[in-house]
């Protein structure tokens, strides 16, 4: 029972939430370190000596105008970049410690270690079910009560469970946009990676779809490291731990959302993020 | 933040909703400064008439609270500022609180002005609550210079004031409680003039409150609550 004392309309004083300590790097675990990273198209640098620590089980929000190199480098953690013509890279990025870009490294194994949603849902023109099981299929796990089990936890943690449940046979793209982006972002989980990676996920959705989105990030962050892409300041504020704002391929500013929303330490950041010409 | 740069936003309109909500703190800081001025008059002159309507003008005050708060609201729902400008919008929004509380003490003490002027004679020590007052005024004025100015330094310098006006206020008590003493006839006229008193040196708190937010607003650093010595070191690690 409360001491009555500190009880006041009702309200438990002692219970009230307070808000905890300012988020700091250097008191993280840090999942995910950049180095002097570079990265051209072609003769064309598109990324500038990025040096950046990730932390774990933390979302980090990428911002800044088209074409500053946002994605370009979201695209590095899971080597996408490797698909794209005439793209070289160097500097390192270390996940868990070891180099993702050592010519050792299996790259199917690394994007099941760091999924990727991207900005327009993609579902695989196949059923619910399949769509979740594609990615266990694929490391030749068939025993069905297995996918079953999987497919239920992935829908679970990606809220879409409730809503399909009883259409898992039905084709994918029967679902609506927001539902058929938390499909691939269970598909994406099923597998179970260390982190996801979120090119502006929600940048296609309608607002009520958004914040399921959104509300979904930060069911997810418990479990795994998150990097989100986005236009949208209002959603990196609103969704992210940490924020960094990228201009020209720089790393410009790279801080706490609360510090970097309130009090950017850099004029071009303040410039960014209030709608102002520099 | 630069120093009284709250335009080139992209959005021309942002600009000048901001511009506007600014003007209009400053004058209704303005017209706040105008009344404790003529509150003090009133008090120390023994005219009645202004004292009255110091304290029936005060509404006008209270309504531009009212609507600069109500202009805050649609900003923050339409524009969700952020960095330097929700700093702006937060410190107006705590300003106005101050002004507004600024003008009640200045009804306050035009309510007595107009209650002493049946009393005969003019007290020695109105020439001390004249000096109190004009400090009092004095350090509004220079407070709402440092905000439209976003002018930190400044800032710094009338929130020193606000000690000096405690000295005083404490000298003029101890005037006050001598008259008593030495008459008690007068502890009725005394005792409202205590409270006039008491209203200026209220009126110095909030005028340093003002300087605080200037403070925040510029620099982003919250130094309420704090000793002038803290406060002086908070800006010299932002700056």
């Amino acid at each position: 029972m409360n001491d009555k004392s500190s009880m006041t309309h009702g309200v438990d004083i002692g219970s009230l939430k307070r808000k905890g300590p300012e988020l700091s790097l250097d008191k993280e675990d840090i999942c995910l370190e950049v180095s002097d990273l570079n990265l051209y198209y072609g003769d064309k640098q598109a990324l500038h000596d990025i040096k950046m620590r990730i932390p774990r089980k933390r979302v980090t929000a990428y911002i800044g105008p088209s074409g500053c190199g946002k994605s370009t480098l979201l695209r590095c953690f899971n080597r996408m970049n490797d698909l794209v013509d005439g793209v070289s890279i160097d500097g390192k990025i270390l996940l868990d410690g070891d180099d993702i870009n050592h010519r050792n490294v299996n790259v199917p194994d690394l994007r099941r270690r760091v999924g990727m949603v991207f900005q327009k849902p993609n579902p695989f023109p196949k059923t619910i079910y399949e769509n979740v099981a594609y990615g266990l299929r694929l490391q030749g796990i068939n025993n069905r009560s297995t996918l079953d089990d999987v497919v239920e936890w992935a829908l679970k943690g990606a809220a879409l469970w409730d809503e399909v449940k009883d259409r898992l046979n039905d084709n994918a793209f029967g679902l609506s946009g927001g539902q058929q982006q938390r499909l691939v972002i269970a598909r994406a989980i099923a597998v179970q990676p260390e982190v996801l990676l979120l090119d502006e996920p929600a940048s296609a959705l309608d607002p009520i779809s958004t914040l399921k989105i959104e509300e979904l990030i930060y069911e997810l962050k418990s479990t795994y490291t998150i990097l989100i892409v986005t236009h949208n300041m209002q959603q990196a504020a609103r969704v992210s731990d940490f924020t960094a704002f990228m201009y020209l391929g720089k790393l410009i500013e790279y801080d706490a959302t609360d510090t970097l929303f309130t009090n950017p330490k850099n004029r071009q950041t303040e410039d960014y993020i209030t709608g102002r010409y520099g | 933040m630069e120093k009284g740069d709250i335009t080139h936003h992209i959005s021309q309109q942002f600009n000048e909703e901001l511009e506007g909500v600014r003007n209009m703190v400053l004058a209704m800081g303005g017209m706040v400064e105008k009344a404790i001025g003529d509150a003090i008059e009133a008090l120390v002159t023994g005219n009645g008439e202004l004292g009255d309507s110091v304290a029936t003008g005060d509404y006008k005050i209270n309504s531009l609270e009212v609507e600069i708060d109500e202009e805050c609201a649609q900003i923050i729902a339409r524009r969700q500022p952020t960095a330097s400008d929700l700093r702006l919008i937060m410190a107006v929004v705590k300003t106005i609180t101050d002004l507004e509380r600024m003008g009640d003490e200045a009804e306050k003490i035009g309510r007595i002005a107009a209650g002493l002027d049946d009393q005969s004679g003019v007290n020695s020590s109105y020439s001390a609550i004249r000096h109190l007052g004009e400090h009092a005024r004095g350090m509004l004025h220079d407070a709402l210079d440092a905000y439209a100015r976003m002018d930190v330094d400044a800032a710094l310098k009338v929130a020193r004031q606000d000690a000096g006006i405690d000295r005083e206020f404490e000298s003029l008590m101890r005037q006050l409680i001598t008259i008593m003493m030495e008459d008690p006839r007068s502890i009725r006229r005394v005792i409202d003039i205590m409270w006039a008193a008491r209203a200026i040196e209220r009126i110095g708190d909030h005028a340093k409150n003002i300087c605080e937010y200037v403070v925040y607003m510029v620099l982003g650093k919250d130094v309420r609550h704090t000793t002038f010595e803290q406060m002086e070191e908070e800006i010299k690690s932002a700056t």
